[in-house]
């Protein structure tokens, strides 16, 4: 070992320390009891990127997801019709804010985490990525939906037309018309495989539509206004901006809780070859 | 209160064709979102047992 410079202190001290893999360490997070299967033991989130994990613990957040998704909604409703104060210059229309605002953040958000999961699924190789992204895709499209149909509501009678092709609602449009081919490719592709990597490529190519969408108020002078709050000034009223922002946490736990249901049938789907999935598959199959 | 009563609750400042059909969307598409989730997770799980029963017979003969 004299080659290796013993007689150096500092060395010799760093040696003492055990060398570990950098999984065992970060991968050691210390979560609430409630989230534990094993309780009073640190969870290793390693664990859950294999379905046969993910399958028990996702069944297990849905209801809470679901509960908090209800409650938030009431609240937030109740603050957008009872507490929120009539607009000044528009009156009681612009109420449609809160939906079609968290809606077009929803369609945003989910598109990606579409194109994240995908990102995982190619470079690490793990099948549950590639399950949430498609699990994902139907609740993000049906926000986007909502994002441009709400839109339209509220641009008839503020200004005068239900469309125009502006650079906001043409690249919002743009992204419903991803999430249907994203939806269309991965189920038109028989092997599951290809679809997956097909399915991955649009998410990743299409994430790039999602700044511009962001940034298209900026970017184009063109109709859709500028967004109504930022980090340093908002020009909306403090119980209007709440009852918005509720309802976007809302939209988060209704879309997680929605996924969540939807990657356990993807789960079973993809997976009925393995022993569990088709011990659940009889279990569950029996009284379906 | 807003509202002084429950149709100027409906009426919406005479926007309420406007409103209603922003929420009104909104609800119908969730409740068919969650009836097409539970839909597919009983047909996923009735065709998947019948797969399995189909390997099964096969294996057998």
């Amino acid at each position: 070992m004299a080659e290796l410079g013993a007689s150096d202190a500092h060395t010799a001290s760093l040696r003492t320390f055990p060398v570990r893999h950098p999984a065992a360490v970060f991968g050691r997070i210390m979560l609430p009891h409630a989230f534990v299967s094993s309780r009073f033991s640190p969870m290793n989130i390693f664990k859950y990127s294999s379905p046969q994990s993910f399958y028990p613990l996702a069944g297990k957040l849905v209801p809470w997801l679901a509960g908090i998704a209800a409650i938030l909604a009431v609240a937030g409703l109740y603050l957008s019709f009872f507490v929120a104060p009539t607009d000044a210059q528009q009156g009681e229309v612009y109420r449609i804010i809160f939906i079609h605002v968290p809606a077009a953040w929803m369609s945003m958000v989910i598109y990606l985490a579409m194109a994240f999961w995908s990102a995982v699924g190619l470079a690490v190789g793990t099948r549950l990525s590639f399950y949430m992204s498609q699990a994902l895709a139907p609740t993000g499209a049906l926000f986007c939906f909502l994002a441009l149909w709400t839109g339209a509501l509220w641009g008839r009678p503020t200004w005068g037309t239900y469309w125009a092709w502006d650079a906001r609602m043409t690249s919002q449009l743009l992204l419903l018309f991803l999430y249907f081919g994203h939806i269309a490719l991965t189920n038109a592709i028989e092997d599951t495989r290809r679809a997956d990597k097909a399915g991955a490529i649009i998410a990743l190519v299409g994430a790039i539509n999602v700044p511009i969408i962001y940034f298209s108020v900026k970017w184009w002078n063109t109709l859709h206004q500028g967004s109504s709050i930022n980090m340093t000034k908002s020009s909306m009223a403090t119980t209007m901006l709440i009852g918005m922002l509720i309802m976007a946490l809302a939209a988060w736990a209704y879309s997680i809780a929605i996924t969540l249901v939807r990657v356990r049938s993807i789960i079973l789907e993809r997976e009925r070859r393995t022993d569990w999935a088709a011990a659940e598959i009889r279990l569950q199959g029996a009284s379906a | 209160m807003i509202w002084d009563s429950f149709s100027a609750f409906i009426d919406m400042g005479g926007r309420g064709a406007f409103v209603w059909g922003s929420y009104g969307v909104t609800l119908l598409l969730i409740v068919v979102e969650l009836w097409a989730l539970s839909r597919r997770r009983k047909d996923t799980l009735r065709r998947l047992l019948r797969l399995q029963q189909l390997d099964k017979d096969d294996q057998q003969q």
